[in-house]
């Protein structure tokens, strides 16, 4: 199989996940969507690691899953502080700094 | 059999002692009482980033190595930025250790009992230092990193606390939630745009350090796409940290939101550790492939100096004037990426470092207006400051004044340095651009300083607190170097000259 059709894979995740976080209102969905791109990003250093013959881009993405978990920690601390405050996790609900 | 890497510790220790006292006061909220924690860990920050300077200093006349399997280069402009943000975030740890600042509990719903008793027993968050000394850690680490996953990691370092950190005001606390959501969802946006955009260009060049993407350049063997799409994505994680138009609309609803002595502290020394990578990034990697980013780049750098300029005019709250300041600065900063050349890095370098006192100072000096409910941050309300408090006032023009560029502040020579170092390279334009926006927010500092000295006060509750002993000397430092660097520039202006090279 080509393996170009992985990098097609990965840009369309990437593309998916970018205009999940442009269109989607909840602030959890929009987070699952930033993760779907980190993902791609995954799945694009993978590819890249099978072409270069090397295993740089394989260690790259455990990094990579590393940062996410640390970012769904932060993430979901201040997302629920946020829900805790207005029982709501619509991002458009927090618009009190725009004026 | 396996041969450990050579590490140098000595060249990292000033970020692994950073990353230390944060560990340190991470033990301390466990262990400690809570009435003694504030005191213990305001001393933790302090000492940790004065032994970190110390180890920094050790190593500034050894510079150019590269450490940890070449992951990070210790060379003059990772030094200097080093040296900037240890000092900045020092004189930043005496604004946040100043006063009732945080939240009192941060997990109490705003409003609430919960939330009252524990105001009312005095409580406050000290988990602020060492998330502070986390951040400072990653800022440390960006400048000098010099591979993408290296690169990556310290971006992640340095932010994920500031997200929390931008959470946690003590008044105003839905708005600075928001501010919090905000930032972390641009932010965790922004940093996906940079991790695809460092795929591709390990894809293209088949190695992650900055060093193997030059080379790949100049034997410019691989897909171009590759390479086009890694720089536009890496970009556009990197743009978003500064600050750029169009990537900005994130910065005045955080600094706005965010507890006034981080917006500060974010305002100085994000923007150096922010723009200390690129530097390195643009001029290091993408050195050789100027034609391909130079006109996006010019564009963009046109556009944030415009739009932050004009955008300014119209705010009516000091920190969201300060925040679109801050933007047109960045935008000022990114002729030094265009020029390539050591003037225009020596300009970065110096500009970066008065900024940073610049700002931090004028944040300072905002936490010290305040009404019975808090800082009053609505600029109608400033009206006739100059005749309450002559003091404050005065120094907060002199900080407008470097903001601006006039003649004897350390803003003017940053900014004469910067330009002719773009000039010199024949990137006319932005010159031109970057005169004629000075000159448009000249006005609206200028318009501040008519409101706060010659219209009459308003009949209200605001007035200017006595600042404890530290927040004095943090503002008095700032406005020091302020002056003395616009009077005699050679004391920075020759250290940065020295400093500006990167290795490759």
């Amino acid at each position: 199989m080509d393996i170009s059709n992985y990098l097609y894979l990965s840009a369309i995740l990437f593309t998916i996940g970018a205009v999940g976080v442009v269109l989607r209102r909840n602030a959890i969905v929009v987070f699952m969507c930033v993760e779907l791109m980190l993902n791609a990003a995954n799945l694009a250093f993978v590819t890249f690691s099978r072409v270069n013959g090397d295993l740089v881009g394989q260690v790259a993405s455990f990094f990579t899953m590393v940062v996410a978990a640390c970012e769904v920690v932060v993430g979901l601390a201040i997302i629920v502080t946020m829900y805790r405050s207005r029982r709501s996790a619509s991002i458009d609900d927090a618009s009190l700094l725009k004026r | 059999m396996l041969i450990a890497p050579q590490l140098s510790y000595s060249l990292l220790a000033p970020i692994l002692i950073v990353l230390g006292g944060a560990l340190l006061g991470v033990l301390v909220e466990a262990v400690m009482k809570k009435g003694s924690r504030a005191a213990i860990q305001t001393a933790i920050a302090l000492g940790t980033l004065v032994l970190s300077f110390a180890f920094l200093w050790k190593i500034h006349g050894q510079s150019s190595k590269t450490a940890a399997v070449n992951s990070v280069s210790i060379d003059g402009v990772g030094i200097f930025l080093q040296g900037t943000i240890l000092i900045l975030s020092f004189i930043a740890v005496l604004f946040i250790a100043d006063t009732d600042n945080f939240a009192a509990q941060a997990s109490a719903v705003p409003g609430s009992e919960d939330e009252r008793a524990s105001v009312l027993a005095g409580k406050q968050q000290t988990e602020i230092f060492p998330l502070t000394l986390f951040a400072v850690s990653g800022m440390l680490l960006f400048p000098i990193a010099s591979d993408l996953i290296t690169l990556f990691v310290a971006l992640e370092v340095l932010s994920l606390p500031l997200y929390l950190m931008a959470g946690l005001s003590r008044r105003r606390r839905l708005l600075s939630q928001e501010a919090a959501l905000k930032y972390f969802l641009l932010g965790a946006f922004s940093s996906a745009f940079f991790l695809f955009g460092a795929a591709f260009l390990y894809g293209y060049s088949g190695s992650m350090s900055l060093d193997g993407i030059a080379s790949a350049i100049s034997a410019n063997s691989s897909n171009d796409v590759f390479l086009l799409i890694g720089i536009a994505f890496l970009s556009v994680g990197l743009l978003f940290k500064i600050g750029a138009v169009p990537f900005h609309s994130w910065t005045p609803d955080v600094y706005q939101g965010a507890p006034t002595p981080i917006t500060g502290f974010m305002a100085a020394c994000t923007k150096i550790a922010a723009m200390g990578a690129t530097l390195r990034i643009f001029y290091v990697a993408f050195g050789q492939a100027e034609w391909q980013w130079k006109p996006i780049i010019l564009v963009i750098a046109i556009l944030t100096m415009v739009v932050g300029g004009i955008a300014a005019i119209a705010q009516r709250d000091v920190k969201r004037m300060l925040a679109f300041s801050s933007i047109a600065h960045a935008g000022f900063l990114l002729a030094a990426v265009l020029a390539l050349n050591t003037d225009g890095l020596k300009g970065a370098l110096f500009y970066l470092a008065t900024y940073g006192f610049t700002t931090l100072g004028a944040f300072g000096i905002i936490t010290l207006v305040r009404d019975s409910s808090g800082e009053v941050t609505d600029l109608n309300r400033w009206v006739g400051l100059g005749k309450k408090s002559p003091l404050a006032a005065s120094i907060f023009t002199l900080f407008l004044l470097s903001f601006a560029g006039i003649p004897l502040t350390s803003g003017f020579i940053a900014k004469f340095s910067l330009f002719t170092g773009a000039y010199e390279s024949g990137n006319t334009v932005v010159v031109v651009v970057g005169v004629l926006t000075s000159a448009i927010t000249a006005f609206f500092y200028l318009r501040v300083v008519v409101m706060l000295f010659f219209t009459d006060p308003k009949n209200d509750s605001v007035s200017v607190v006595i600042p404890s002993f530290m927040t004095r000397a943090a503002i008095a430092v700032c406005a020091l170097v302020t002056i003395v660097l616009g009077v005699a520039p050679s004391l920075l202006l020759d250290t940065a000259q020295t400093f500006a090279t990167f290795i490759r």
